[in-house]
């Protein structure tokens, strides 16, 4: 649907007009400008689900920035400073308390951490409802999901930089997984932290993943993503494809363009984005302890563990899927199969295209097998995220054991009961209101 | 039909499950300490009572003396008062005890206090909770190094700074700790010095909170604005769209 095949501005001979004329010679600025926003056709039904494609965008810009002047004054340092701190944690204090305004970046990145999450998990849910992964988009959805393991490994390692008591012992957890991978296992973590506990050496290499590498991969992915995107069109809650369906110009008859009128809808979702975020970084920053953990308020100490290490919630579905694992097999422990749990239960979104065998997209028209396998996927998602964030438990690992499977069942049974499920017909064409 | 009933079975029982799961988790007693966030004189109260009891053993190294200036406290009053560890004011509050020799002498160096109202915070109380319960806590206990144990904190490496404004508790057979020797305060008025230590605590671990929250409202109220405009702007030109 991106057409870059526009015609080159011409001037109208105003000093404004001959500046385009000479940068569309030379650059394709009203082709992307056309291509992407004003002949970028989108369905005009969209609704609330579809708010949090831009706010991911903004909460990305957010992050950068903020991160820019974090980066100012952040010290990545293990060793103790003359008060016995350590540098990196004295200098996370410093912003917060001698840099003008140094609280307010903090908070907005300790708080955007959290939100990016949050932004991207309604917008993932809302690809599970309308369908939006199917045929033609699976390369969108692919993307996607890679953009969401870079934004894993961008959390992971900022959480680190703190150097805070979780901040330490999370790394320490999660970086020691690794020791269960069979005969690479324990050189793979030295290896990774670069040196036998986490130290100095890994806090440096955390800082440059998380400011340099992982960023720089973030955007390339984000861009591909929006690219695909705008090749094939936006999918939408009838989850029928727009561009069935033109007018004599080509046009999409449910097609509007992108700007101005999602640029002036999505304009109403940020204002109301900032109204939430802004509750939280200002009146409750700590997020009752599951955005800022109370335990990361003391200095990292590699002499004292804590009596529980909880990862940050947006880890905690995944990390009960490791804790459910508590079985050996083939000779294997079952902390490998914990890690291998993990992992898949991460990695099982990006087959999803093809795991889904409905002829209709949208939950609108699908029948009550998958609706009930959609309601429970996100019930366990939930439970699974609750258990994370508990201590372990016989009755704990029970129930994320079930709803590990529960889980798992929805992606790998989609085959079978996608395609047995009734559904009702799709219409023509989008309904709006 | 009745694949349809047991899922919903199984859907109520999955919710029920962790509430069931973790209602057994024995959860400390912590009492609601009293918030003097907005009193000056209380918090000055505090400050002097952190600068002359717990800055012996216990830094502030996240804190400057001349931060002190937000609590209503002049310059003047700060150097005379408060300061004796250095004579410049844009210092932060170092601890007076050499850390090796602190070590020794109670098993662990004291912990830096800077942020130790939002560290211990928890599932059980704010920790403006935990302290307050913490430091009304102590009682004799003759089988530690000190002579002194904790209930909220137990087999403390502290002692008792406080037992002269206090007085001495002992923990009786029921768990309950009772004054055996009552000390220059009154329980009540020693409750009192603790609300304003604890205040100041919290103060501590974030100065600028005061400003974070009266900045929060006015941010709140222009997005309250920009809100209006930007719904009209979109009803705007979205009449046209059929």
């Amino acid at each position: 649907m991106a057409n870059t095949n526009f015609e080159k501005y011409k001037s109208d001979g105003s000093l404004p007009g001959n500046l385009l004329e000479w940068v569309d010679a030379r650059f394709p600025a009203t082709a992307m400008w056309k291509g992407h926003l004003s002949e970028y056709y989108a369905p005009k039904n969209f609704n609330f689900w579809y708010f949090f494609g831009s706010l991911a965008l903004l909460v990305l810009v957010i992050q950068i920035v903020t991160g820019i002047f974090l980066v100012m004054h952040y010290k990545p340092d293990a060793s103790l400073n003359a008060a016995g701190i350590p540098v990196a944690f004295a200098s996370v204090e410093y912003i917060m308390r001698d840099v003008p305004w140094g609280w307010l970046v903090r908070y907005m990145h300790s708080t955007g951490a959290s939100a990016f999450f949050i932004v991207v998990y309604l917008h993932m849910f809302r690809g599970l409802l309308y369908g939006s992964y199917r045929q033609p988009r699976e390369l969108i959805w692919v993307f996607g999901v890679l953009i969401f393991l870079c934004l894993m490994a961008e959390a992971f390692f900022g959480y680190l930089l703190p150097w805070g008591q979780m901040s330490f012992w999370g790394a320490q957890v999660i970086v020691n997984l690794f020791g269960a991978i069979p005969l690479i296992g324990e050189p793979l973590s030295i290896w990774v932290r670069g040196d036998f506990v986490i130290g100095d050496a890994t806090l440096n290499r955390f800082f440059s993943f998380h400011v340099i590498a992982i960023p720089l991969v973030l955007i390339g992915l984000i861009a591909a993503h929006i690219l695909a995107l705008h090749e094939v069109g936006s999918n939408n809650p009838d989850g029928v494809e727009i561009k069935k369906k033109k007018d004599e110009n080509g046009i999409p008859l449910d097609g509007i363009p992108f700007h101005p009128y999602y640029t002036v809808k999505d304009i109403v979702g940020v204002v109301v984005f900032l109204m939430v975020f802004s509750l939280v970084v200002f009146f409750a920053p700590e997020g009752g302890g599951y955005f800022l953990e109370y335990n990361n308020f003391f200095p990292a100490d590699p002499l004292k563990t804590p009596p529980h290490i909880a990862p940050v919630w947006y880890f905690t579905p995944y990390y009960s899927v490791l804790r459910a694992m508590v079985w050996n097999f083939f000779g294997l422990d079952a902390k490998f199969w914990g890690v291998v749990g993990m992992g898949a239960s991460v990695v099982v979104f990006a087959f999803l295209p093809w795991l889904d065998r409905s002829p209709v997209k949208s939950i609108r028209y699908r029948g009550p097998i998958f609706k009930s396998f959609l309601t429970a996927f996100v019930i366990c998602f939930f439970i699974l995220g609750y258990l994370g964030t508990q201590a372990p438990s016989y009755w704990g690992e029970k129930v994320s054991q079930v709803c590990t499977v529960i889980y798992f069942a929805f992606f790998l049974l989609m085959p079978w009961y996608s395609k047995i499920d009734k559904y009702k017909p799709e219409p023509e064409r989008v309904t709006w209101k | 039909m009745k694949t349809m009933r047991s899922l919903k079975t199984l859907f109520a029982a999955l919710l029920l499950a962790p509430t069931l799961a973790f209602a057994a988790g024995a959860a400390l007693h912590l009492d609601k300490a009293p918030d003097v966030s907005g009193d000056k004189a209380a918090l000055q109260n505090g400050a002097k009572l952190f600068v002359n009891y717990c800055l012996n053993c216990h830094g502030a190294s996240a804190l400057r003396y001349n931060k002190l200036l937000d609590l209503g406290l002049t310059e003047q009053q700060i150097k005379d008062n408060l300061m004796f560890t250095t004579d410049k004011i844009g210092e932060q509050m170092k601890v007076a005890i050499r850390p090796e020799d602190a070590k020794k002498w109670f098993g662990a160096a004291p912990p830096d206090l800077s942020l130790i109202a939002r560290a211990r915070a928890s599932a059980d109380g704010s920790g403006a909770d935990w302290l307050y319960t913490y430091l009304r806590s102590f009682y004799r206990d003759d089988k530690r190094p000190t002579g002194w144990n904790n209930v909220v904190f137990a087999n403390v490496g502290m002692p008792h700074i406080l037992y002269e404004l206090q007085g001495e508790q002992v923990l009786g057979p029921d768990h309950k700790l009772t004054l055996a020797v009552p000390g220059q305060l009154s329980p009540a008025e020693y409750d009192t010095q603790i609300r304003d230590l604890v205040g100041f605590l919290v103060w501590m671990g974030e100065p600028t909170s005061g400003l974070r929250k009266q900045l929060g409202v006015a941010v709140l109220l222009f997005l309250g604005v920009l809100f209006v405009l930007a719904y009209l702007l979109k009803k705007e030109y979205w009449k046209d769209i059929h």
